[in-house]
């Protein structure tokens, strides 16, 4: 008798695996499907094409001036030449303009001054970096660093007075650089105030949680253009009359607020999520209130409730363009104005373009970053 | 030393210190009044009332001493007075140029709010039904243009988008009022907007006799409804509702339109030396605002319904093919009524996302709240105090009525479980 040997398995058919199969299964599953496949491939084609060679082929990237962007056109009807628009990206616009886009008026006035909101970025991303790097051993004390220290240095910089630097005094701020300062700004002086009334709104005392409440939905349910009016038109009424903010503070302080309500409402996500179990657990070594928020609960809830700050951070960043209505010059703000210029009419298309661009690269990165961190960090607390 | 409280009995509820003598006898000591909870609980709300009470204090008398510095005065009765500019669209509210008082002035403000984000509202839902199950097709194209789109709406700021279709496609787009498209000399359309016929009553009592009629076969397809229901629960007999009420609300109002007489005609825009006048007119800047909106919220709806049709266990579709239901019919009537308890929740609160995203239209001029009350209005008249408060009044109310709605809704498909 011969030893049984089994036969082994057929490959699949070819058509089934790899490039060939995918392709089946995924764009020509069925008559519906390939006719769906092949009617979007066609009208991508018709988009696709002419944008990247408006964007890319066509673009002018050099010269100094608008004329870079136009080409000589002879007109058929009088034989004379005209200067037309290339039929392609003025891109010179925003190399041209760059500064005034990324840094606002007065770093656009004064060119020998610019390296102060380079070396401030610079600094930012050199602290920055390590805390995506997973060796990094002073991740903590570098965040507190980030985070304390590191807007007044960033201040003293831009703002000059503090070196001994000429002045840019703040109603000359723009561009990106504004938009970074009160989106970031706003979320480092969000934060504590948040972690406050997240805790109060879960207080087990009946006039502090419904003045909690109370706070965060006041302004959860005023969209953030009124609490800008407000902060504009109201805030010098409510102080003594010999007090009074510039632009940039006013509409800091009403975006503090603000976040700090979205906040204050991640955090009670990240609270809800802790089981019950660990404050009783620590309440039964003897911890009072304050030991057992600020060492149990809170470090566990901060912890998981990251993403959901980062996502309200990631509105803010989108929503602080809304300060263009209350006449600061944002990045889109300033972008708006440059093309507006006389020397660049008629480039605005380019300019909300280079705006979009950027931000859906910094919102778009967050996002990924943020999803990424909730499966990083997702250590099975979540009662499912 | 032991130091402990002693949670037994009364003295729970009175908690004594614990603290053992020289003699390691135990005795009871009264806890100082600063370590008990319940004291403590009472003084840290005294001090959060005292400190809220001063805080609205001192901001109330600062504001009467700085109004009265800047000679505002604090009252309602320029709310009654005639604003001094036009308000141009207003679709329901009469709007007479020139003879409008503050008052109408924030009525028409919040009609055009509601307006903008009720259509704005309708359309989202649609759209972002169409992107969110275009985001679960088998079709991997299909599936990615989906998620380009959402990623592409939810990265870039509403007011660029704003900015975008106003500045960069539609108003270049569109042709001025000498060339305006039109249709069979009805519809208009020109950088000013649409123009559209406007049905004008010729005789009120035809007219009522007329929505009556409109009035019965609503009420009549709302009964045919619930009986066609009915008669499926007991019998199993099906009926085909949608059809024959459809059918009622087609023809019921045509007939009705007839019998009472033909109360109503048609008045048509006309071309005039600049603007084209009469009709109905929903500006360019309405448009805008509609689109940017549906366009813009449509993407966080389209992820809704995603993870809503997502929540639903796969289970569920296998036991409905094995009952023999088809595909279309799985969709419809076992992944859809359970995907709806995930989906409306986060819904509703987009609407009122839209809702609030409207007064961004106050960049682009549309005569929303925010641009003609908290905008053009406070610059007249200096009242800030007032215009916000009752702006954000509106929407506290809109915001108050949303959450009402979802609690409502949160605890009618609640699941009851053991």
């Amino acid at each position: 008798m011969s030893k049984f040997t089994p036969i082994p398995a057929r490959e699949p058919p070819a058509s089934s695996v790899g490039v060939v199969g995918w392709v089946r299964t995924h764009l020509f599953s069925s008559w519906f499907n390939s006719v769906l496949t092949v009617l979007i491939l066609w009208s991508l084609l018709q988009i696709v094409l002419p944008a990247l060679q408006w964007l890319f082929l066509d673009a002018s990237w050099g010269g100094a001036n608008s004329d870079a962007c136009k080409t000589d056109f002879i007109s058929p009807e009088d034989g004379e030449h005209y200067r037309v628009d290339a039929p392609g990206a003025c891109w010179t616009f925003t190399k041209v303009r760059f500064v005034q886009i990324m840094f606002g008026l007065y770093f656009a006035a004064h060119p020998s001054e610019v390296w102060r909101p380079v070396l401030m970025f610079a600094l930012f991303g050199g602290l920055m970096a390590p805390l995506f790097m997973p060796a990094f051993r002073w991740k903590w004390q570098l965040g507190v660093f980030t985070l304390l220290v590191f807007p007044f240095i960033a201040f003293a910089l831009v703002h000059g007075e503090w070196l001994g630097l000429p002045v840019a005094e703040t109603n000359e701020w723009g561009g990106f650089m504004l938009t970074f300062f009160l989106a970031v700004g706003g979320i480092v002086l969000a934060l504590p105030i948040g972690i406050v009334m997240a805790l109060g709104r879960r207080s087990d005392l009946p006039i502090i949680r419904s003045l909690c409440v109370f706070y965060i939905e006041l302004w959860r349910a005023a969209p953030l253009i009124t609490i800008l009016f407000m902060a504009s038109n109201l805030l010098p009424l409510f102080f003594p009359s010999g007090v009074d903010f510039d632009k940039v503070v006013r509409a800091l302080i009403a975006i503090t607020m603000f976040q700090s309500a979205y906040t204050a409402e991640a955090i009670r996500g990240g609270l809800q999520a802790i089981p019950k179990g660990q404050g009783e657990a620590a309440s039964a070594l003897g911890m009072g209130y304050w030991k057992n928020t600020g060492f149990i609960i809170l470090p566990q809830a901060m912890k998981i409730s990251i993403p959901g700050i980062v996502n309200t951070f990631i509105e803010l960043f989108k929503d602080t363009t809304l300060v263009g209505i209350i006449g600061l010059h944002d990045f889109l703000g300033s972008a708006q104005i440059a093309a507006r210029s006389p020397d660049w009419k008629g480039y605005d298309f380019e300019a909300y373009v280079y705006v979009a661009l950027i931000f859906f690269m910094c919102c778009f990165a967050m996002s990924k970053y943020s999803q990424h961190l909730e499966r990083k960090l997702d250590t099975g607390h979540k009662e499912r | 030393m032991i130091r402990g409280f002693v949670f037994c009995g009364e003295s729970l509820y009175s908690p004594k210190m614990l603290e053992g003598d020289k003699t390691g006898q135990v005795v009871g000591r009264d806890i100082p009044l600063h370590r008990d909870p319940k004291i403590r609980a009472i003084a840290f709300q005294a001090a959060a009332v005292l400190f809220f009470v001063w805080a609205l204090w001192t901001i109330g008398s600062n504001t009467v001493a700085n109004m009265e510095e800047r000679g505002i005065v604090l009252g309602l009765s320029w709310l009654d007075k005639l604003a001094p500019f036009q308000v141009g669209f207003s679709p329901f509210l009469d709007n007479v140029l020139g003879e409008n008082i503050y008052w109408r002035i924030f009525f028409i403000g919040v009609q055009n709010t509601i307006y903008v984000s009720f259509f704005g509202i309708i359309a989202a839902t649609l759209l972002g039904f169409v992107i969110g199950v275009m985001r679960l097709s088998p079709n991997w194209l299909v599936a990615k243009i989906a998620s380009v789109y959402v990623e592409i709406f939810r990265n870039i700021p509403l007011l660029l988008w704003f900015f975008f279709w106003y500045f960069i496609v539609f108003l270049p787009a569109l042709p001025g009022v000498r060339e305006s498209i039109s249709f069979v000399d009805a519809v208009f359309i020109n950088k000013s907007g649409l123009y559209l016929p406007l049905p004008v009553a010729e005789s009120s009592s035809a007219a009522a006799v007329f929505l009556l009629i409109c009035l019965a076969a609503v009420v009549g397809v709302a009964y045919l409804v619930r009986w066609a229901r009915k008669r499926q629960d007991w019998t199993g007999k099906q009926f085909p509702a949608l059809s024959a009420s459809l059918a009622i609300l087609i023809l019921v109002p045509v007939a009705g339109f007839y019998v009472s007489g033909s109360p109503y005609s048609l008045e048509y825009a006309k071309l005039g030396t600049f603007q084209l006048s009469g009709g109905i007119n929903l500006t360019t800047e309405f448009f805008v605002v509609w689109f940017a909106l549906t366009t813009y919220t449509a993407a966080f709806i389209g992820e809704n319904v995603r993870g809503g049709i997502l929540a639903v266990s796969h289970g569920q579709t296998e036991a409905a093919r094995s009952l023999g239901l088809h595909h279309g019919q799985n969709i419809r009537l076992v992944i859809i009524p359970q995907a709806m308890r995930v989906i409306i929740p986060p819904t509703i609160s987009q609407y009122l996302n839209l809702t609030k995203n409207s007064t961004l239209a106050i960049a682009i001029a549309y005569e929303e709240i925010a641009s003609i009350w908290m905008g053009i209005s406070l610059n007249t008249t200096g009242q800030a105090l007032i215009i916000i408060a009752m702006t954000v009044g509106v929407f506290w109310t809109l915001s108050f009525l949303t959450s009402a709605l979802l609690n409502w809704y949160n605890k009618r498909v609640q699941l009851t479980e053991r």
